[in-house]
């Protein structure tokens, strides 16, 4: 390995990083969109700020194209305070004209500015270790590692310093508010921060891109996890695995590395979508089937409570009157059976005690709203489970 | 401009062009209103730029340029970004919009790869693709203008057709299934009319900018009625007009992609509606705004004058203006304008109310006494 | 009991549903005779809404079934009217009162087919019926709270059905509304209409309503007002302090 793929891979893990902390917050938040706004609409910002400083790697640049992605921010909430069009609908007029002004502004001085539409969308992390920080002829590594190393840095101060409040105004706000933390400085906060690392990341990864940066590790991390701090470690983590793993695929078919990121990212994801513990869609449809079962299982028994008259306890009636199939209804019966819930005597099915017990703790339970409750009562009476 | 004119007149390819840009324009702000009005107004960024990896999926196995052919792609991998965004909000604890970001730059993120992976490839036949990033008017062919002409023919006969019934699923979707109707069916009609116009504008304006072909016809549109079908035929004619100007301006500079520049405009046309709209509009509010705080300063003064007026028997009769001094807020300039609605008479430098001026000043009595 | 379903507008049998497989409603059995005038009440989270969804087929029970009039609801939908929660739709919708109130034609119109001169003079009268003739051409969002309650109900009202169902048609709304909804209301009944609504308001039940249920994710009890509005249903259905529920 040449010290230019070491160099990239450390950059695009840096990037990765210093994406997946704002990403986090921005997940829970509902706010992941926010983030494609701002991918977008910092273009601008850049174009000028890149007439006025002619380097992209300025401090100033990067400043000034954070805010404009705070600015949109903004704009979108004020058009949606006027009421004029429904919520997202904001979000979807905005960006897309601030990245239009851009492409344009990039269009028309193609000749003097070295920004072309590719690198905007693709970004040039191929060249990055070519643009190098001399100082006094010394060599201090590649400029784009000390730009996204000291937002990587800050990111991660901030995450330390504000830890606290990010979470309580994440999950309670009416807490937080009561509690006196600002929930507008706080959102602004976090707004100007995901600004500044979408700018600094735009130059390795591009504009669309760093919206899978910023989203996809948290949103599988959220899959995975319920603790903040291991969603938080698990989106880092799972960010600096396919910058590393991205860079070899783009290596392996010559083709754009960003492109390549995005492209595991997309097959973590979607793994994590399949085979997550609890909450991949595999393990939530088997949930699903075995809770629908029990679900079933409930009502029969309570059924069976609620009518004394033998016309209504006959096995046949299952199928007439509470409108099962025959398949799932010989299948209630064998469950509610072999778990000793019931009797069958002459095509007449009984509550055995057991039966009625359970039932009258689950009916108490449910009325009064307690989940969790059913649960454990499932798990002391149940043998066999769907 | 006066060139362009002379151009349109004489020039074939420059006359489909616009013909294209105009029918898709409208097409989009048609159905573009369907979908503000159903709030998925993010949705057609999701499918559009979802739409990416199979345009180059069919290039990388078919290998041809064929619009058609790739447009069939697009629309698989379209369908299958709504239908896991669907899967997603369904079945997992992950919100819409994280759903939508997610499908939006994954899905992109393997289109880019599949490009840079083609454009690497020895053969040279790969050229133009990335026309469907930002969209290139100038390369519409005949049979590409035939095509959207197609569709759009088709979504104005299923927009008629059913017309009744889309506007009942838009506005009250339970209600519609209690009367009988398949909501369902009603759905996946307009998504997927939707999805088809996503589609058909994506050589045009391209997968990024694609959504806002949607939304901005239509946003500007609903600011001038409060009448669906006048919202749907002015978004139409607001997405051709943009279409075609935003074609004429790109083509008569050089470098320039059709996406961005149709985008710009149909955006002015929002920024115009949101501001001059003469009901809705941020003018007309503040226009209002205004009134109201200056006819709550004259009903004040008046107000105060009629407390003055209660006390003699004859209602009109002339009081000097000096009395006035110890009430704040009186201005010559108000004082005239009691007089234009005919509320006092001025003479000299004396008042007296008119008849009509103390009715006014009870009814405001008694409506402050109503709250 | 089967002898007597002529006189039943509506029957439930066995109905279960759940969210996520958590039952709302429970083997719910119900049978609602025609031309009764009918409250459906209950505390927050009760299933009142779930219960008058699933019978008009909007929600899907995962056991048990729904008969109108003796056949199924997909056979019966234009017996059948419906005033759904005001805050269930968008009132900024670009559509004006007359429009909305239309709406409740389409349903025997059917597929394609749109309303004509007969059918917007029909919407016209209920309008009338309802005090919103005035308005006839506002758009929906500039009318108060209590106005676009009153359109809900003409809509239904131009349904002209056999049985009418409202979710909570008092909610927020002004004085004068609500005389007009209760005048309406007893017109209903006097055409031997049958109407089923979810009711909050403990207080006006015996004055309003002539039937009433009582539900908590199971039935109560089911019956005449005089006979079973009583503390011990109350107490049954909202818990010890159902006196606070009346109160509030």
């Amino acid at each position: 390995m040449s010290s230019a793929q070491l160099e990239i891979q450390l950059i695009s893990v840096l990037v990765a990083i210093a994406c997946a902390i704002p990403g986090t917050f921005l997940v829970l938040r509902k706010m992941a969109m926010i983030s494609d706004a701002i991918s977008h609409s910092i273009l601008p910002g850049i174009v000028i700020g890149f007439f006025l400083t002619e380097n992209l790697n300025s401090p100033l640049l990067i400043l000034l194209a954070a805010f404009t992605g705070v600015l949109t921010v903004w704009l979108v909430e004020t058009i949606q305070k006027t009421g004029l069009v429904k919520e997202d609908t904001a979000i979807g007029l905005v960006f897309p004209a601030l990245f239009s002004i851009g492409v344009i502004l990039i269009a028309k001085n193609a000749n003097d500015v070295h920004l072309d539409i590719d690198a905007v969308l693709l970004g040039e992390l191929a060249f990055a270790p070519f643009d190098r920080l001399l100082i006094n002829e010394l060599d201090l590594g590649p400029k784009s590692i000390w730009v996204i190393g000291s937002i990587l840095f800050v990111n991660v101060i901030l995450l330390f310093t504000f830890y606290k409040e990010l979470k309580l105004s994440t999950f309670d706000k009416g807490l937080a508010i009561s509690l006196g933390f600002s929930p507008v400085l706080l959102h602004y906060g976090l707004m100007s921060v995901a600004s500044v690392t979408v700018v600094g990341s735009f130059d390795a990864v591009g504009a669309i891109l760093v919206v899978a940066l910023m989203i996809a590790p948290a949103a599988s991390a959220y899959l995975l996890t319920d603790d903040l701090k291991k969603m938080l470690l698990l989106s880092c983590l799972i960010g600096a695995m396919s910058a590393i793993g991205g860079y070899w695929l783009a290596n392996l078919l010559d083709a754009s590395i960003a492109g390549a990121i995005t492209t595991v990212l997309g097959i973590i994801f979607l793994m994590v979508y399949l085979f997550a513990p609890d909450r991949g869609i595999i393990s939530v449809m088997l949930k699903e089937k075995q809770q629908r079962k029990e679900v079933l299982l409930l009502t029969f028994l309570l059924h069976l409570q609620n009518h004394d008259e033998e016309k209504e306890r006959r096995v046949q009636h299952l199928q007439e009157h509470i409108n099962w199939q025959k398949l799932k209804a010989r299948e209630i019966l064998q469950l509610a059976e072999k778990n000793n819930l019931i009797t069958i005597n002459n095509a007449i099915i009984s509550l055995t005690e057991k039966g009625k017990s359970f039932t009258q703790e689950a009916i108490s339970h449910i009325v009064t709203n307690k989940e969790t409750a059913i649960e454990g009562l499932k798990r002391d009476f149940l043998l066999f489970r769907g | 401009m006066k060139e362009y004119l002379e151009l349109l007149w004489t020039d074939y390819t420059l006359q489909v062009i616009t013909l294209g840009t105009a029918i898709l324009g409208a097409t989009c702000g048609m159905l573009g209103s369907f979908a503000v009005l159903r709030k998925q107004s993010l949705l057609g960024d999701a499918i559009s730029h979802a739409a990416l990896p199979g345009i180059a999926l069919i290039f990388l196995i078919t290998g041809t340029k064929d619009s058609t052919t790739l447009l069939i792609g697009a629309l698989i991998s379209g369908l299958i970004g709504s239908y896991w965004i669907n899967g997603i909000i369904k079945r997992t604890r992950l919100k819409t919009d994280t759903a939508l970001g997610l499908i939006l730059s994954l899905f992109f993120g393997v289109g880019i790869l599949l490009l840079t992976f083609i454009q690497k490839m020895p053969d040279a036949n790969q050229a133009g693709l990335d026309k469907y990033l930002f969209g290139q008017a100038a390369t519409l062919v005949v049979k590409d203008v035939w095509i959207m002409g197609v569709v759009s023919v088709i979504s104005l006969i299923v927009t008629l057709l059913f017309w009744k019934e889309i506007k009942l699923f838009l506005f009250d979707t339970e209600f519609s299934k209690t009367l009988g109707f398949k909501t369902n069916t009603i759905n996946f009609l307009i998504t997927s009319l939707i999805v088809i116009a996503i589609v058909i504008g994506l050589q045009t304006v391209g997968v990024i900018l694609m959504s806002a072909m949607l939304l901005a016809p239509a946003a500007a549109a609903r600011q001038w009625t409060n009448k669906l079908s006048v919202m749907v035929s002015l978004a139409a004619a607001f997405g051709a007009i943009s279409g075609v100007i935003g074609t004429a301006i790109s083509a008569s500079q050089n470098n320039l992609s059709t996406g961005p520049v149709i985008v710009i405009v149909a955006g002015v046309f929002v920024l115009i509606s949101f501001i001059f709209s003469p009901s809705r509009g941020l003018l007309f509010k503040e226009i209002q705004k205004y009134q109201n705080r200056n006819d709550l300063k004259l009903f004040k003064t008046l107000t105060f004058m009629h407390e003055i007026a209660k006390t003699h028997e004859n209602i009109e009769h002339p009081h000097a203006i000096k009395i006035l001094n110890n009430f704040q807020g009186f201005t010559k300039r108000s004082l005239e304008q009691l007089q234009q609605r005919e509320w006092i008479k001025l003479q000299n430098n004396m008042w007296s109310m008119t008849h009509k001026g103390f009715n006014a000043a009870q009814d405001i009595h008694l409506m402050g006494e109503d709250e | 009991m089967r002898a007597s379903s002529d006189h039943i507008a509506v029957q439930v049998d066995d109905l279960t549903v759940a969210y996520n497989y958590k039952p709302v409603l429970w083997d719910i059995d119900l049978e609602i005779p025609q031309g009764v005038l009918m409250a459906i009440v209950g505390p927050n989270g009760a299933g009142k809404s779930t219960l008058i969804k699933s019978i008009l087929d909007i929600i899907d029970p995962i056991a048990g079934s729904v008969r109108i009039f003796g056949k199924p609801y997909k056979k019966q939908y234009q017996k059948v009217a419906y005033v759904p929660q005001k805050g269930s739709v968008d009132w900024d919708f670009p559509t004006t009162a007359l429009d909305v109130v239309l709406m409740g034609t389409y349903g025997k119109l059917g597929w394609i087919r749109r309303p004509g001169e007969k059918q917007k003079k029909s919407a016209l009268e209920a309008l009338e019926k309802a005090g919103m003739l005035p308005f006839r051409d506002r758009q929906i969002s500039q009318l108060s709270g209590g106005q676009q309650q009153r359109i809900f109900l003409a809509r239904a009202l131009v349904q002209q059905a056999e049985i009418y169902f409202m979710d909570e048609p008092f909610q927020g709304v002004d004085a004068s509304t609500e005389i007009a909804i209760i005048n309406i209301l007893k017109e209903l009944r006097k055409q031997k209409k049958t109407v089923i609504v979810v009711h909050h308001d403990l207080q006006t039940v015996p004055e309003y309503f002539d039937w009433v249920t009582f539900l908590n994710v199971k039935k109560i009890a089911t019956g005449p007002v005089k006979d079973i509005f009583n503390d011990d249903n109350l107490t049954k259905t909202y818990g010890i302090n159902y006196k606070v529920a009346i109160n509030q």
